[in-house]
């Protein structure tokens, strides 16, 4: 706005002595009138207009123009300012005389320059109110009338209006009036025209027309389209530069001189005389009734309250403002409630040197764990930070936290949303839970070191067993032998050969037999190993040549469908068998009574016929039970009473033989029981299983296991009490052999004393089987095992 | 007759627990009214010790409160706050869809507040209550002060949570409660002791606002906890001030403001920038404050010697603390963050200023030549003063954590610097990594140890040429004495195993371990492998740590031989 102005002030610059006189005078007029003139803002168009005419009378008073214009603030009544001022110089100039004329021509140049240039300021405006519109039109007609009076100014004018045109009109052929053109998309005219007739929308092309177009038509890029008329329009060389202005945010007219010097023309300076000198409209001495209504309204409200001051908003503002007091004055208030059992939120953990801005160098990330923090984009609880370790190796370089804003709202979450509950933290060291045992040392001697290998079975080893006097070594293989060595040697001294796999064997424990019991495939052999003292053998042999009459006895049909007493012909008596019990169906397992007469075994397969206990001296046998109670795994005769034990797939029963009746049945919770012993006390009882543990029964206390011990990664195959010794010792299928003390305590409120104490591994892996059988020595801490790898050891201590 | 069979849940933890459904429906609330009950209210969902039960059989997880938290709620007054709330937004929608505006300004004036004070009470019944939970309240309120404003957050909370915190370090630095400070990659932890509570809080980074994802961060939730969090921090500032005999909103002693500021600044205006500034001590009421006891005075008869030995000792050194900074006079460049600083200098008795046209508040020049220490945060400067030190800011900061005056050698401008530790760890706790620099802090000797290795390290290099020649002399020798033929085997004096009897030890255990109960096992087995992740985690510290050591050694030696080349040509 003031720049346009300055323009059309600045040829007055040289007039500025012609005008002094006049200018003189204005101000002397303008003085005496108050500054409120000037707070009048909008000055309504006739009165400007009258002043306007009273300034053409008297021509030399072109500053009250200025004046006036300058209140007005409008681009349009600049314009028509302008006009006015071109023709008062001319005027001026005339009235002035001739004599500088060369001066007048340059202005005048100049003048028409800096008009066009109003012209153009018009244009861009032109969306205009209609008053608007009228001041135009008015100027025009002010102007004509100007140029009817001055004849001289007349060329000029005719110029400005060849060149430009002045009026807003264009060629309008359409009348549709302002409406959305989209509602004229889908017909085939544009509009109407001043006849009322359709303005067809002329042939447009399809898209292949306005591509061939694009290709040749090199002014395709200046080519636009008319909405008004449809048509396309070729933009001139002027338009694209006028357009490339604007989009510069430049002034669209190129030769405008946007730094020309400023004219202060309303200086600070007090002037003489008065600007303008006209009087008073008499509106401005009479109080206005439409504001003296407006503030009525304004008192009303204030009454009212509805509308505030100042003092009274800021007051207003403060009472909201939260004010704080002492809250905590006396601290035992007891009434006030608080929440239920109030949990109050953990803090937050304080940050280690890893969060450091400058960390120890070993806390930053390398490539591996780089990769391993990506990996874990999905599960970032798994991460062992929650943030990437960083090193600045300044304060200045260090960012703002990114993820600062997120932390924080997910405390407050945690705080309000989190279900919380007291958890009890256990401040305890890990090797405070083992239990509390005796040193290993204090309870020697225990077998520690391998002593001698047996090394002479081609196939797996499965039973073992020593005779009384602890010198001989009684093994069973899968080979089909069984081989007796010397134990302090480690010479086999005999292999007598049998009919089948070797399952079981074990040493009479009459000290004045020698006899061994074997359990061969389908068949039970007793046998006189011939070894030892000579006397003992030759008396065992002539025990055993003694027949017992049959005849006072009836075998039962069940037993004899069940096994056979047989003797060996001639060729097996050589070997050393004496007497063969040909079973109906595999025989797993013999045991010998403690008394070296009876003996038992186990045909797992025998339904009720299982449990087989045969009497040597009578050669009779009989079948115990009449029904299956199960698979029977292992029996054992109690070693002082007449009690047998019978260990099935998941229990243990011991039987009363005497009375013939169940006394208990063990719980083993376990899913199948491989093996077990019996304490030679008689009252506890160790039974091994194939998931793994161990299980200690002692009979005085419950018939749930004692102590379950699971010492065994793999399924336990053997177990075995010592003699003597409070030890025990167990083989698995891990190839451990782990030797334990065991005491037991004749008081009876003592319970045992179970401590593990020597794991042994020798044996070599075979077909995933370990050690298959484990027994002690008779009176010595030492313990023999059999492994898969048909070998036998010995460990002593 | 038959007795009446007793309903399912109706007695035990089935009536003890109400979902987050049921309760909204007993207090007739909206969710969000309801989550900002809670909020305001601190209540929390509980969990149930067994879960099924309390959610009256059903399965899944639902939200769980206590019957007695949700009818704690309704006796609350603020319900009805709520509602009121309720019902003047729906005037003011209607008054802004009917473009009323006389009665939108109308109400608008006259919106319902929320006073807290009660509810501050209520939650913190004593002083020390509300100090024990000041610790997310101050980190929330020193994030929401640097917020612009943002859509669903009231206009004036960030500034009133940057008034209240401002005020809040004044206290601290007033009373020199700052403890420790870590400059970490999310903000600076500052931790004081308050009547003997300590308060953690975090001030983040400059710039700490980011725009967020919607379905990331809910401002309005936030926003409501800072609207409590303003209530409790202004109570407890003006308690604080109470207590240690300030005046509530601050005032300076000997601030005058000048002729022409007077006239052109407003009063709120010029004191709320001094506050800002954190370099005014703030005026006194009262000025016999001394809080110096003692400790004898309170020896009760279970404490032992050494316990009132050591509580001695840290009262000493916490003595030294407060006053560790007295008599040095800082200057802050322009590009150190100025806020962290001047805390923790002012905090510690040290003197401090900057450049007038970085903020207001400055007390002296640059050019004062009484100035000891200036903080710089860039490799060089043009013009130095002989007279003071130019330190990185890091100085300030570990110098506190080590509660003594470190050596400004390594802190030098441009120097490199030495690992920033955290001051939260605490060296009793066992499996944990200790950095060298940490274990040094603890034990001065063996930082020297160090340095002496490095030197041997760099020494070793020289040296090596001549070892070599020592053994080749050596071998020589030995090849004399072998060509004799007369030999005699010495008997070989049998030697234990040194590992022996360890590996039977652990044997033994290995063994002992499985006698375990089987109801510890799990445990047993859970804690050994914690055990064994955080010894795996140490040895790989250690092994970086090796790593890295070496590679710099070798970048030494070979820098060194590099020089020493030169030094020859």
């Amino acid at each position: 706005m003031g720049k346009p102005k300055k323009a059309a002030k600045r040829p007055f610059k040289a007039e500025i002595d012609k005008l002094e006189i006049n200018v003189q005078k204005k101000l002397d007029a303008v003085e005496e009138e108050s500054d409120s003139d000037y707070e009048e803002v909008d000055i309504d168009q006739p009165k400007f207009l009258q002043d306007l005419k009273v300034n053409e009378d008297d021509s030399s008073d072109s500053d009250a123009e200025i004046e006036a214009s300058e209140e007005d603030e409008d681009h349009e009544s600049a314009e028509e300012q302008s006009q006015e001022d071109n023709d008062d110089v001319s005027s001026d100039s005339e009235e002035e005389g001739e004599n500088d004329g060369k001066i007048q021509k340059a202005e005048s140049s100049s003048k028409n320059t800096k008009t066009t240039q109003k012209k153009s300021l018009v244009k861009l405006t032109r969306p205009m109110s209609s008053e608007n519109g009228a001041n135009s039109t008015l100027t025009n007609r002010q102007n004509e009338e100007v140029s009817a009076n001055e004849s001289s100014s007349e060329e000029e004018d005719e110029d400005e209006y060849k060149e430009y045109d002045t009026s807003d009109e264009e060629d309008i052929r359409c009348t549709e009036g302002n409406i959305n053109k989209a509602w004229l998309a889908d017909f085939k005219h544009l509009g109407y025209d001043w006849d009322g007739k359709k303005v067809i929308k002329p042939d447009t092309g399809d898209r292949l027309d306005e591509f061939l177009k694009r290709m040749e038509d090199p002014d395709f890029w200046r080519t636009v389209k008319d909405p008004q008329t449809g048509q396309n329009v070729i933009l001139s060389d002027e338009d694209v530069e006028l357009i490339k202005r604007i989009r510069g945010q430049q002034i669209p007219e190129k030769e405008f001189e946007e730094y020309a010097p400023w004219i202060e023309w309303f200086s600070s300076q007090v002037e003489q005389m008065p600007i303008r000198n006209f009087p008073e409209h008499k509106r401005s001495f009479l109080p206005s009734k439409d504001e003296a209504k407006k503030v009525s309204k304004l008192v009303h409200a204030l009454k009212m309250g509805w509308i505030k001051t100042r003092e009274e908003q800021a007051k207003l503002r403060k009472k909201k403002e939260p004010t704080f007091y002492m809250l905590w004055k006396n601290e035992d208030d007891p009434k006030v409630r608080g929440i239920h059992k109030h949990i109050p939120a953990p803090k937050r953990l304080l940050p280690g040197h890893a969060e450091s801005y400058n960390p120890p160098p070993e806390y930053l990330f390398d490539a591996k764990e780089m990769k391993e923090w990506n990996k874990l984009k999905n599960a970032p609880w798994k991460r062992k930070h929650h943030f990437i370790p960083e090193k600045y190796d300044s304060l200045r370089k260090v960012p703002a936290y990114p993820r600062f804003i997120k932390e924080r709202f997910l405390r407050c979450l945690d705080l309000y949303l989190c279900p919380r509950a007291i958890k009890m933290k256990l401040n305890i060291e890990p090797e405070s839970l083992v239990p509390k045992l005796p040193s290993p040392r204090d309870l020697q001697p225990f077998p520690t070191t391998l002593a001698i290998q047996y090394k002479g079975h081609t196939d797996m080893v499965r039973a073992i067993s020593t005779d009384h006097t602890g010198q001989y070594l009684l093994s069973g293989s899968d080979d089909c032998t069984i081989k007796i060595w010397e134990v302090h040697t480690g010479r086999c001294l005999k292999t007598i050969p049998c009919v089948g796999i070797v399952r079981s064997v074990e040493w009479c424990p009459n000290h004045d037999l020698t006899l061994v019991l074997v359990a061969a495939g389908n068949e039970i052999l007793i046998i006189n190993p011939g070894v030892g003292d000579f006397v003992k053998k030759s008396k065992t042999d002539s025990v055993l040549s003694l027949e017992p009459n049959q005849t006072d006895s009836i075998v039962s049909e069940r037993v004899k469908s069940t096994v056979q007493w047989c003797l060996p012909d001639q060729e097996l008596y050589k070997t050393g068998l004496r007497i063969q019990l040909k079973a109906f169906k595999m025989v797993s397992q013999v045991t010998w009574h403690g008394k070296g007469d009876y003996f038992g075994a186990v045909i797992p397969d025998g339904q009720s016929r299982s449990v087989l206990i045969s009497q040597l001296s009578k050669r009779k046998s009989q079948l115990p039970f009449t029904k299956s109670k199960g698979l029977v795994q292992c029996i054992k005769f109690h070693p002082k009473k007449p009690f047998l034990f019978v260990a099935t797939q998941r229990h243990v029963r011991i039987y009363d033989l005497l009375k013939q009746t169940q006394i208990k049945k063990l719980m083993t919770n376990s899913k199948w029981i491989s093996t077990m012993d019996v304490h030679p006390m008689g009252n506890n009882l160790l039974v091994g299983t194939y998931d793994r543990k161990m299980l200690w029964f002692d009979l005085d206390l419950s018939r749930k296991p004692y102590q379950t011990l699971r010492l065994h990664g793999t399924a336990v195959r053997g177990v075995a009490y010592h003699k003597r010794y409070p030890l025990f010792a167990s083989g698995s299928d891990d190839r451990s052999l782990i030797i334990s003390h065991g005491m037991v305590y004749n008081d009876l409120l003592q319970n045992p004393l179970i401590v593990p104490l020597k794991r042994l591994q020798d044996h070599q892996p075979f077909n995933d089987f370990g050690i298959l059988g484990v027994h002690f020595h008779p009176f010595q801490p030492w313990v023999f095992s059999c492994g898969a790898d048909s070998t036998i050891m010995l460990y002593s201590n | 007759m038959v007795a009446k069979r007793k309903k399912k849940y109706s007695v035990g933890e089935g009536a003890q627990f109400m979902t987050r459904k049921a309760a909204l429906k007993k207090l007739q609330l909206s969710l969000n009214d309801f989550r900002r009950l809670c909020i305001l209210k601190g209540i929390y969902p509980r969990e149930p010790r067994n879960r099924k039960r309390a959610q009256k059989g059903h399965t899944g997880i639902k939200t769980l409160y206590h019957v007695k938290d949700i009818q704690f709620l309704m006796h609350e007054p603020l319900i009805h706050n709520l509602r009121d709330t309720k019902v003047f937004n729906k005037k003011v929608a209607r008054a802004k869809a009917v473009k009323d505006k006389t009665k939108l300004h109308q109400y608008l004036e006259n919106h319902p507040t929320m006073p807290l004070d009660n509810i501050v009470k209520e939650r913190y019944p004593t002083f020390i209550d509300a100090l024990k939970d000041l610790d997310d309240c101050l980190t929330l309120c020193f994030l929401f002060s640097t917020f612009p404003s943002l859509a669903h957050v009231p206009r004036d909370q960030s500034a009133l949570c940057r008034r209240l915190t401002m005020e809040f370090l004044h206290c601290i630095i007033e009373t020199k409660a700052l403890r420790k400070v870590f400059v970490s990659i999310k903000g600076y932890y500052y931790q004081a002791e308050i009547k003997g509570e300590t308060i953690t809080w975090i001030v983040p980074h400059q710039f700490a606002f980011e725009p967020q994802h919607k379905a990331e961060v809910d401002f309005k939730i936030m926003s409501t906890f800072v609207e409590f969090y303003t209530f409790l921090l202004g109570f407890v500032n003006y308690k604080l001030y109470h207590d240690f005999n300030l005046f509530y909103p601050p005032k300076f002693n000997n601030m005058v403001q000048n002729q022409n500021d007077q006239a052109l600044v407003d009063e709120a205006a010029f004191l709320s920038e001094r506050v800002l500034a954190l370099n005014f001590p703030i005026s006194k009421s009262n000025d016999v404050f001394e809080e110096d006891v003692n400790i004898d005075d309170f020896v009760s008869e279970g404490d032992s010697e050494e316990k009132i030995a050591e509580a001695k000792k840290e009262a000493e050194r916490i003595r030294k603390l407060k006053t560790l900074f007295k008599g040095l006079k800082f200057f802050l460049n322009r590009e150190v963050p100025r806020e962290p600083l001047v805390f923790a200098i002012r905090c510690f008795g040290g003197e401090v200023s900057w450049d007038k046209t970085l903020f207001v508040g400055s007390t002296f020049d640059e050019n004062d030549e009484s100035i000891t220490h200036q903080i710089v945060d860039r490799p060089s400067m043009p013009n130095q003063f002989i007279s003071r030190y130019y330190i990185q800011p890091q100085w300030i900061f570990d110098s506190i954590n080590a509660r003594d005056l470190l050596p400004v050698n390594k802190y030098f401008m441009g120097e490199i610097l030495p690992p920033h530790l955290s001051p939260f760890n605490d060296p009793e706790r066992d499996q944990q990594y200790i950095p060298p620099e940490e274990r040094a802090l603890y034990d001065p000797t063996l930082l020297e140890q160090q340095h002496k290795k490095d030197q041997e390290a760099i020494n070793k290099g020289d040296d090596e040429v001549e070892e070599d020649e020592a053994k080749e002399v050596d071998e020589d020798a030995k090849e004399v004495t072998t060509k004799s033929k007369l030999s005699v085997t010495k008997g070989e004096v049998y030697k234990e195993v040194p590992w022996e009897k360890s590996r039977q030890e652990k044997q033994e255990y290995r063994l002992r371990e499985k006698m375990v109960k089987k109801k510890h096992k799990k445990l047993y087995k859970s804690m050994m492998e914690g055990k064994e992740k955080r010894a795996k985690e140490i040895w790989l510290l250690r092994k970086k740590r090796r790593l890295h050591d070496e590679k710099q050694a070798g970048e030494k030696t070979i820098k060194e031989g590099k020089s020493v080349q030169k030094k020859k040509y």
